[in-house]
């Protein structure tokens, strides 16, 4: 029950199905690496964990701790505690990120938020981003590099402590001191009461957020699982190697 | 910028509420010769004037309506009242002398208490006359002049007369010579130079009779080297019938002036808002127009800035929120007449349901004006498929080395912006709340605290529900 599952998920976009049937389930406590090859289905799927209304799901079940949330909300989801961090997040130009922040984690919350508390918890999100409190004020996404819009998702992700996170393709474009910024904002987050599915394309942030278990998509299901040296093994034979092997196996 | 606020989430327009008040003289319905004589009497008002008011009636009635701009039709000018006497007493120092009823209004809306906590000074009308003047000591000892503007043209009759209608003659539009023959209430202000009135002042404009047309006109004179800001709040019940406010503003900012006129207009939905503001702006000299349109049924309105030195410098920012039912016309007016002058325009409107935002703004270099510069910004936000927003950009240069910019942007609350916030926890009426606020913050930023807590207010209030 304490896990985030995922039940033949059928679904698709102005007509066209993306994804056929994933399954796949990361235990609370646990981080998770989703790879595969551009087009595979990797980001629909972490959008439409978050319920980006863009997509319609044709069938399956999403459980949040055995709780089916198809029918809710993007924000009713992140209410109970999931959280998405974009791959490419948009600008809203006029909303400061601490004005943003606190009604994020009031909402989260579903109280007020005193100010010394949000004080509290952004100070040390900033401290193990290596940020500068000036970002507070600037607003939302605008005019931010790759790199600091990625940031800001992980200063989210600290600040409003969901129980699972998705990261998409959190690692595209940072240099690599970028990657191990980010890596450490997720490292701090790992305990028993936290589960993340890390989408990447590439092994090299897996080094950094070493993960549990690694499941691999192509066209639009999960067709393979394994430990850490998964990864390892694609990095060293490439998704074509695999591809083979789901053709031998089917 | 504040939080949103359920407590208030859901709340109608607070201000819709009738006062219990019955006037000491109310006018005969329309404007005639008698109508005029009646005002020039109650006011007990020198011969000039009531001479002054009589021509302007010819103007108006031999000028047509604009057949530019918003539909006026609704607009029944012979069935309004032109002049509610509202109480005997005029321009009271102090609350306590304003007959009770009248009092308990202004505390409902809070004036009094911002009177002793933010402003400089206060300055109330109601109905067709200004009820309460009072400005600080210190700056009353200064030589700072805060009054009512018929005690400024009977108490300072020469300083009144070098100015009055020279800014705004009443042959500049219909609606000027209308507010010439008719005027009743406003402020008169007068800051001596190099004094900086560090607060702001504020008039507090409210209208309580039902078809009743409000006229007030201010005169303010900010003398070299002076500084003030000077404040308008309007509201108005909600009466079946329409009703009219037709203001003019006559602003003179002289040598190394600074000043800034905040208006937010939150007049109820059945009020047509006609409104002339325009100021002199001489050398070196800086004025701002912060212009908040809220309410209304149709708002015609644009600041204007006539920079006629050179250095002088003007900043025009607007807000207009348009839904079903109201059409806000507005924008704003610069002329550079001078070299080295400049100007800025930043409008931004919203359009929501069926409303309408018209942006109509001129910008006007003259032959000489050497190195003049203006730049005009305007952005429209639709948050529905039948909002509607017009441009009417009108730039005309007869200087060669002038420099203007223009730039104008129409965009619509973006699925990607909503779900990006719900997908942090925020509900689908508030993400598209934050949107508009942010879309407004570089405006709502410079407004008085308490504007913008409102303006806030009123955003999430008309945002609740109307999207999804």
């Amino acid at each position: 029950m304490n896990q985030l599952e995922i039940r033949d998920l059928w679904a698709s976009i102005d007509g066209e199905t993306i994804l056929k049937g994933v399954n796949l389930v990361v235990p609370k406590g646990e981080v998770h690496a989703l790879m595969g090859p551009n087009g595979a289905g990797k980001s629909t799927l972490g959008k439409i964990l978050a319920g980006d209304p863009e997509y319609t799901v044709e069938r399956g079940e999403i459980l949040l701790d055995g709780e089916n949330i198809l029918e809710l909300s993007p924000d009713e989801r992140a209410r109970k505690g999931l959280f998405l961090a974009f791959q490419y997040p948009v600008e809203v130009p006029g909303v400061t990120i601490a004005n943003f922040l606190r009604l994020a984690l009031q909402a989260r919350l579903g109280r007020e938020v005193g100010v010394a508390e949000f004080w509290g918890k952004v100070k040390r999100a900033l401290e193990l981003l290596d940020w500068d409190e000036g970002y507070l004020s600037r607003y939302l996404n605008e005019g931010f590099s790759g790199g600091e819009k990625k940031r800001n998702e992980i200063l989210q992700l600290l600040v409003l402590e969901p129980t699972y996170a998705v990261l998409d393709e959190t690692d595209s474009g940072l240099d690599i001191d970028a990657l191990k910024v980010v890596a450490r904002g997720v490292n701090a987050m790992r305990g028993p009461g936290f589960g993340a599915l890390v989408i990447t394309h590439y092994q090299r942030l897996l080094n950094y957020i070493v993960p549990d278990r690694v499941h691999v998509m192509m066209d639009g299901r999960v067709v393979a699982e394994g430990g850490p040296e998964l990864a390892l093994e694609l990095e060293a034979k490439g998704y074509e190697w695999l591809r083979e092997r789901v053709k031998e196996g089917a | 910028m504040s939080e949103v606020d359920l407590k208030t989430l859901g709340e109608e327009y607070k201000y819709h509420f009738v006062d219990e008040v019955r006037p000491v003289f109310v006018a005969e319905r329309g404007l005639t010769r008698r109508v005029i004589e009646a005002i020039s009497y109650h006011k007990g008002e020198p011969e000039w004037m009531l001479k002054f008011r009589l021509r302007a009636l010819e103007i108006f009635q031999k000028k047509p309506m604009p057949t530019w701009g918003p539909d006026l039709s609704g607009l029944d000018l012979e069935n309004l009242v032109y002049y509610v006497k509202p109480a005997e007493v005029r321009d009271a120092r102090s609350w306590e002398e304003i007959p009770e009823e009248i009092r308990r209004t202004y505390e409902r809306l809070g004036i009094p208490e911002a009177e002793r906590k933010v402003l400089a000074g206060v300055g109330a009308q109601y109905d067709s006359e200004m009820v309460y003047h009072r400005v600080k000591e210190e700056l009353e000892r200064q030589g700072v002049i805060f009054v009512a503007i018929e005690e400024g043209m009977k108490k300072y009759e020469d300083l009144f007369k070098e100015y009055f209608a020279t800014v705004v003659p009443p042959e500049d539009n219909k609606f000027a010579a209308l507010n010439s023959a008719a005027w009743s209430g406003g402020s008169f202000v007068y800051i001596p130079p190099g004094v900086k009135v560090e607060l702001p002042l504020q008039a507090y404009f409210r209208v309580n009779t039902p078809e009743f047309g409000q006229f007030e006109r201010t005169l303010i004179i900010v003398d070299e080297g002076a500084e003030v800001h000077y404040i308008e709040g309007c509201t108005a019940p909600m009466y079946s019938t329409e009703s009219l406010h037709t203001g003019v503003i006559e602003i003179v900012v002289k040598r190394g002036a600074r000043s800034r006129y905040t208006t937010i207009q939150n007049w109820s939905t059945n009020m047509y808002n006609l409104v002339t503001q325009r100021a002199l702006v001489y050398g070196e000299a800086f004025h701002e127009w912060l212009d908040g349109n809220l309410g209304s049924k149709v708002t015609m309105k644009y600041p204007s800035s006539y920079l006629l030195e050179p250095g002088a410098r003007t900043e025009i920012l607007s807000i207009a929120f348009a839904k079903t039912g109201q059409h806000q016309d507005t924008g704003a007016k610069i002329v550079l007449a001078a070299p080295h002058t400049s100007g800025t325009i930043v409008s931004k409107s919203i359009s929501k349901g069926e409303g309408r935002a018209s942006y109509r703004g001129l910008v006007k270099v003259l032959d000489g004006a050497r190195g003049a510069k203006a730049n005009v910004e305007c952005d429209a936000l639709l948050i529905d498929p039948e909002s509607r927003t017009d441009t009417y950009p009108y730039i005309e240069i007869e200087e060669e080395t002038a420099h203007v910019g223009h730039e104008a942007t129409v965009s619509k609350i973006n699925d990607e912006q909503i779900f990006y916030l719900q997908s942090r926890g925020l509900k689908e009426d508030e993400a598209a709340a934050l949107i508009v606020r942010g879309f407004i913050e570089p405006i709502a930023k410079e407004l008085p605290l308490e504007y913008a807590v409102e303006l806030n207010r009123l955003i999430e209030l008309e945002m609740e529900g109307s999207v999804g």
